[in-house]
């Protein structure tokens, strides 16, 4: 059952030299109980899309297309509906934990505020529902954890306590955007093992933002890879990461680390990505694209259809072979 | 000194108000070296003419209020009479300085005060509507108002209003601080309104606030427009912050996020420019309490320079630090009952 529908999604912000879209033409669904990966260099679009979907764009911010949530239309919604659908029903947590969360409000009243305004239990409902919460994700001594102050946890220990947030009021989606870019190496796998479970134990749909491929490879069913506001490639986690068909796509995976043989060097995408405000015309990844021929510098990419579970916006589509990449 | 050493929250109050007191201590010995230094004879100031000429009662004057003695004889004098607690006796008025400070001070005060709560509160609200409206039309009333505030000089802001409520709509009871021939409040605080109140007289109580009021709202204008604009700054500067994106992804009234999750940090910088803004206000009402014929410190301050009273100007300067230190402790105490990290760090 489709949760999140997301058509043609253009987000427009005011730069300083005027508006640009941030994002563009963006669709996408989600299922229930499923994970969707977003992925993509800084400046790609990715923390828009999620904030358009929360109603949090940034000041003089305007999202345009159509976000339907569980039957609710949440593009051009009034402000007053769009509060009581955001932390209920739709929850997000944020990238760094050490600015994320309040440095002078208490845990209890940071995990329970939201849940008394949404639900309206009782301040003794909100403390026992808040002690659960904390023992779900795993903080040692919820009681003592509840009179304290975010500055008294690590980073980990705080990102755990913004899931806990996030959680609060048994939301159907959750955003997750960049949850493990802050954390130490070890820290992340917890993170991930963590929103895991909670996916399967909750029926929970959960948005996974990050840069990192790593990370999604291991949690995602699956993915959608965004370049310069726009989606390039997606499809189920393994097939898209496995055999990539986006030239960008092959290019990130060139760039991790582990993906080739010891000892072989790395190799980085050419030139930098793209301002906002711009952007290349045409398939706006032709201007690093080693594909690129003249078509690719005018007019829209050509969407290709692969078994009906992938696609790829490419004109040129250069690993069209029965065996993907062949390397 | 068991309790010097510890720390957390009562600890640091005693350390803070010791180092008050030395604080006040040191300004004693600066200022005294400033009235040294001030060109000007205070016996030709205070003596007439006839009598500045009879070099007997120019040395009488001189000997009656140690003049005539060296300049180090004359500050250990001085912390003599400090410690006394007379604070030297006015070459002007011929009394104990602490008598005359105990009757102007109260009036500056009483009217210092109710123009920082009226500065505060309005502040406070302007500003934060300011903030949340930005660039719309009621940020843009609110900032073209406050830039008027802090650009009006006082005296005249202070000359028009007395023209326009007192003269023109009679609404003011004019200047002083009660009606010609009322008898003020038994003195406790000296200021009238309270001491009104203590004493149970509500009709004093009434008189004596229509008179202080319009010489504390043309006081409360300056610091007004100063703090709007420094409430606009930083709620502007708050609600950028990571955590306020957070309380709104909580679907939160944004009342509830405003008050909740930005108006208490951005209370901890405001408080430091009230507390600033305070102090200044106590030693600059000179012009208004001129305007208003307002008996407070202002005024004695101006007589007292005019009249090269050194000990007048010493305890004068004396209050004036005082206050400006007393501000500072209590902004201080205040930060550590608004943020408590502050408070646990220490412990």
């Amino acid at each position: 059952m489709t949760l999140l529908s997301v058509r043609n999604l253009t987000v427009t912000l005011m730069t300083a030299s005027g508006p640009a879209d941030a994002v563009r033409n963006l669709s996408f669904d989600i299922e229930r109980g499923q994970i969707l990966g977003i992925a993509g260099e800084s400046g790609s679009g990715k923390t828009m899309t999620a904030l358009s979907i929360m109603g949090l764009l940034p000041y003089k911010g305007k999202a345009s297309g159509s976000i339907n949530f569980d039957g609710e239309e949440l593009v051009g919604f009034k402000p007053k509906d769009l509060r009581r659908v955001r932390g209920k029903d739709v929850a997000m947590i944020f990238q760094d934990p050490m600015t994320s969360l309040h440095p002078m409000l208490t845990i209890e009243t940071q995990l329970t505020e939201h849940l008394r305004h949404h639900r309206k239990v009782s301040k003794g409902e909100a403390r026992a529902r808040a002690l659960e919460l904390l023992d779900t994700v795993k903080i040692p001594d919820p009681k003592t954890a509840l009179k304290a102050h975010p500055s008294q946890f690590s980073g980990g220990m705080r990102q755990r306590i913004a899931i806990a947030m996030a959680l609060a009021c048994q939301p159907k989606l959750l955003i997750a955007d960049e949850p493990t870019t802050a954390l130490d190496v070890t820290v992340q796998a917890g993170i991930l093992k963590l929103l895991d479970e909670l996916r399967k134990s909750q029926n929970l749909s959960v948005i996974v933002i990050t840069h990192d491929l790593g990370v999604l490879s291991a949690l995602t069913n699956r993915l959608m890879i965004m370049y310069a506001g726009a989606e390039v490639e997606s499809g189920p986690t393994s097939q898209v990461l496995t055999r990539p068909r986006h030239p960008y796509t092959q290019g990130l995976i060139d760039a991790l680390p582990d993906s080739g043989a010891n000892g072989k060097r790395l190799i980085a995408i050419e030139g930098m990505p793209p301002e906002l405000g711009k952007f290349p015309t045409g398939c706006a990844f032709h201007t690093r694209c080693s594909f690129a021929r003249s078509e690719c510098k005018s007019g829209t990419p050509n969407k290709v259809d692969i078994d009906g579970i992938r696609r790829i916006f490419c004109t040129v589509d250069p690993f069209d072979t029965p065996a993907g990449v062949n390397r | 000194m068991k309790v010097l050493r510890g720390t957390g929250f009562f600890p640091f109050i005693i350390k803070r108000i010791l180092t008050s007191l030395l604080l006040i201590f040191g300004m004693t010995f600066i200022s005294f070296c400033i009235t040294q230094l001030v060109p000007g004879d205070p016996v030709a100031a205070n003596l007439g003419n006839s009598a500045y000429s009879d070099p007997e009662i120019v040395a009488a004057f001189e000997k009656e209020f140690g003049l005539d003695q060296p300049v180090p004889v004359q500050y250990l004098r001085y912390i003599q009479n400090l410690s006394d607690g007379n604070l030297g006796i006015s070459l002007s008025s011929k009394r104990p300085v602490i008598d005359d400070l105990r009757e102007y001070f109260p009036a500056t005060l009483e009217i210092a005060l109710i123009a920082v709560v009226i500065a505060m509160v309005l502040g406070l609200i302007l500003g934060t509507i300011s903030a949340i409206t930005r660039d719309r039309l009621p940020d843009q009333i609110i900032r073209v108002l406050s830039l008027t505030g802090v650009s009006m000089p006082t005296f005249w802001t202070a000359l028009v209003f007395f023209y326009v409520f007192f003269f023109l709509l009679g609404w003011s009871p004019g200047s002083g601080r009660l009606d010609p021939g009322a008898e003020p409040p038994p003195q406790v605080t000296g200021m009238f309104t309270i001491d009104a109140i203590i004493n149970g007289d509500f009709a004093t109580f009434r008189q004596a606030f229509s008179y202080l009021l319009l010489p504390a709202i043309v006081l409360a204008i300056y610091a007004l427009g100063v703090l709007t604009r420094f409430t606009r700054a930083s709620v502007l500067e708050i609600l950028g912050n990571d955590y306020v994106r957070t309380a709104r992804a909580k679907g939160l009234p944004e009342l509830t996020v405003i008050r909740r999750h930005v108006l208490r940090p951005a209370l901890l910088a405001i408080i430091t420019v009230a507390g600033v803004a305070f102090a200044s206000l106590m030693a600059g009402s000179v012009l208004i309490e001129n305007v208003f014929s307002w008996p407070g410190l202002g005024q004695y301050a101006y007589r007292a320079a005019v009249g090269l009273d050194l000990p007048g100007i010493m305890g004068v300067s004396m209050v004036v630090a005082t206050v400006y230190i007393t501000m500072n402790l209590i902004v201080d105490i205040l930060y550590r009952v608004i943020d408590p990290q502050l408070r646990k760090a220490e412990q």
